[in-house]
């Protein structure tokens, strides 16, 4: 099996794109990762996404993106897994190069979620979960997650302001992001006066609705010199990819308070990549809601169980505390266009390695990990890169 | 959910209908090919007391299509007493007397209608658990 690195990454502004169809966007970031890539020469494209079929009538993706973007005779296909298609999609363009299978592969995570009406929105998110044995009783995502934070807080006496670090972290972090959705800090009284969604998820516990493009182009480490021909500052290697599942509906999980899958999926890359967590110099957890971030932490081993929520009250999570995360927004203040995310954690993950965050930019960054959940934990897929 | 889906399901939705497992003794609901506490062959079908308590719940403010006319609803994770645990709305109660650990029993009542002319599906919820009359 050969080592594989990311050559070239590309990204749209996360935002309301109207005025742009899912075609013009997956463009943009693949276009922008061939150039800094410096090649033309494509294998196959890989496409994440999750609700093309469901909220544009589109499926056939990849080839219709492939065609867009002038890639002709190329292997073309879409990953779907929920939240977690971004990361899946790069798994598989990781595979095929590290099989020898294909020489460079792009690889591209997108989402349209704002041409259609918030109502179809969410059921189209809660295709994620059990269709018959959980959204047929009208629960959306944030209710799921609800679900889980509101035993959370039972369980480990975690206060209703316990989890306000998570979401001042990201958006502190997401002002040094130009392509944020959400470029602003806020204060600890706007997360304390924010609307409830779900009890007891408000708005502020919860990552927003929008559209987004990413995309990463990878080769074999031992070629990355035919590429890397000045375009860009220096190719970033895959020490570690993995992948695990747990049970689709939240209600059937042997321990609901628990990533099992991320547990797992985190526990292999660390053996693949030969690293601790005490190695990794930064996170990019899967926020999509800020219980989601004390579970990931736990499951990763940053935090005894119960105990996640700890790292925000403490700004253990800042750039310059013991563990970094979402450090250029996360989903809470980048945005979460559900396929495309885990394509945008990689790339900012790239542009921490290559000390190129700017303003968000961890000092002395040579390991970065990011994790991308799809479901309530159902799908947890891990990547850890280095320079 | 399609009319073939609601069919196939309707012995779930109006009685709990699940299983017992016949190698490992625990109930299952829904009913499933192979038992995933034990991975033999799951079987023979058994129904549900109905009887369980609130794992955890959530009163939800957004919501998704289908389901706008009854915001904002409480749906809850119930435990049921045989083992396994469900999703479903709780009714018959305000939203201030919910809380984790409170029994439960489930009773039928509509889910969600499809416009004037589309069906009406109906399944569980769970409500108080009533005092039983002496």
């Amino acid at each position: 099996m050969r080592d594989v690195s990311i050559i070239g990454i590309g990204q749209m502004p996360v935002g309301e794109h109207w005025d742009l169809s899912i075609r013009h966007i997956a463009h943009h970031a693949i276009d922008a990762a061939l150039k800094e890539a410096g090649t033309e020469q494509v294998g196959a494209l890989f496409v994440g996404n999750m609700l093309s079929g469901n909220l544009l009538q589109q499926e056939h993706l990849a080839t219709l993106i492939a065609d867009f973007s002038g890639l002709r005779n190329v292997e073309a296909a879409k990953i779907e897994a929920a939240c977690a298609s971004g990361a899946s999609a790069l798994r598989i363009g990781y595979m095929a190069v590290a099989s020898g299978m294909h020489e460079v592969v792009v690889v591209c995570g997108v989402e349209k979620m704002t041409d259609t009406s918030g109502g179809s929105t969410t059921a189209g998110l809660a295709t994620a979960a059990d269709a018959e044995y959980e959204a047929a009783h009208g629960v959306t995502f944030v209710g799921l997650n609800a679900l889980i934070m509101q035993r959370y807080m039972y369980e480990f006496d975690a206060p209703m302001d316990g989890f306000a670090g998570f979401s001042i972290n990201a958006h502190r972090n997401g002002a040094r992001n130009v392509n944020a959705m959400f470029q602003k800090p806020i204060s600890l009284d706007t997360y304390l006066n924010a609307p409830m969604i779900a009890t007891p998820i408000n708005i502020m516990d919860s990552s927003p609705i929008c559209d987004g493009a990413a995309a990463v182009v990878l080769a074999a480490s031992e070629q990355e010199g035919a590429y890397v021909t000045g375009h860009h500052p220096g190719a970033v290697r895959i020490l570690a990819s993995s992948s695990a599942n747990d049970t689709i509906a939240l209600h059937d999980r042997k321990d609901p308070l628990f990533l099992e899958a991320a547990y797992v999926s985190s526990q292999k890359a660390y053996l693949q990549g030969g690293v601790t967590p005490a190695d990794i110099d930064f996170f990019e957890v899967h926020d999509a809601f800020t219980i989601m971030t004390a579970l990931s932490l736990e499951a990763t081993g940053y935090a005894r169980r119960g105990e996640g929520w700890h790292l925000a009250a403490d700004d253990a999570i800042g750039p310059d505390g013991r563990i970094p995360i979402s450090t250029l927004g996360g989903l809470k203040s980048r945005g979460h266009p559900v396929g495309a995310t885990g394509i945008y954690q990689v790339a900012e993950a790239v542009q921490q390695l290559r000390g190129e965050a700017g303003q968000g930019q961890i000092a002395d960054a040579a390991i970065g990990m990011t994790q991308n959940i799809g479901g309530s934990g159902a799908t947890i897929v891990t990547h850890i890169l280095g320079g | 959910m399609s009319i073939a889906s609601l069919w196939r399901t309707r012995q779930q939705r109006y009685s709990l209908q699940g299983e017992i497992c016949p190698d490992c003794s625990r109930a299952i609901f829904p009913p499933r090919d192979v038992c995933p506490y034990c991975s033999e062959a799951a079987g023979p079908l058994h129904t549900m007391s109905g009887r369980g308590e609130v794992y955890s719940y959530t009163k939800m403010f957004n919501v998704p299509d289908g389901f706008l006319a009854q915001r904002p609803y409480t749906v809850a994770l119930v435990k049921l007493e045989e083992g396994p645990m469900v999703t479903a709305q709780l009714t018959d109660i305000s939203d201030e007397d919910v809380e984790i650990g409170m029994p439960v029993e489930m009773v039928t009542r509509k889910l969600r209608e499809e416009g004037d002319s589309g069906e009406i599906v109906y399944g569980y919820k769970f409500r108080p658990l009533l005092a039983a009359a002496d």
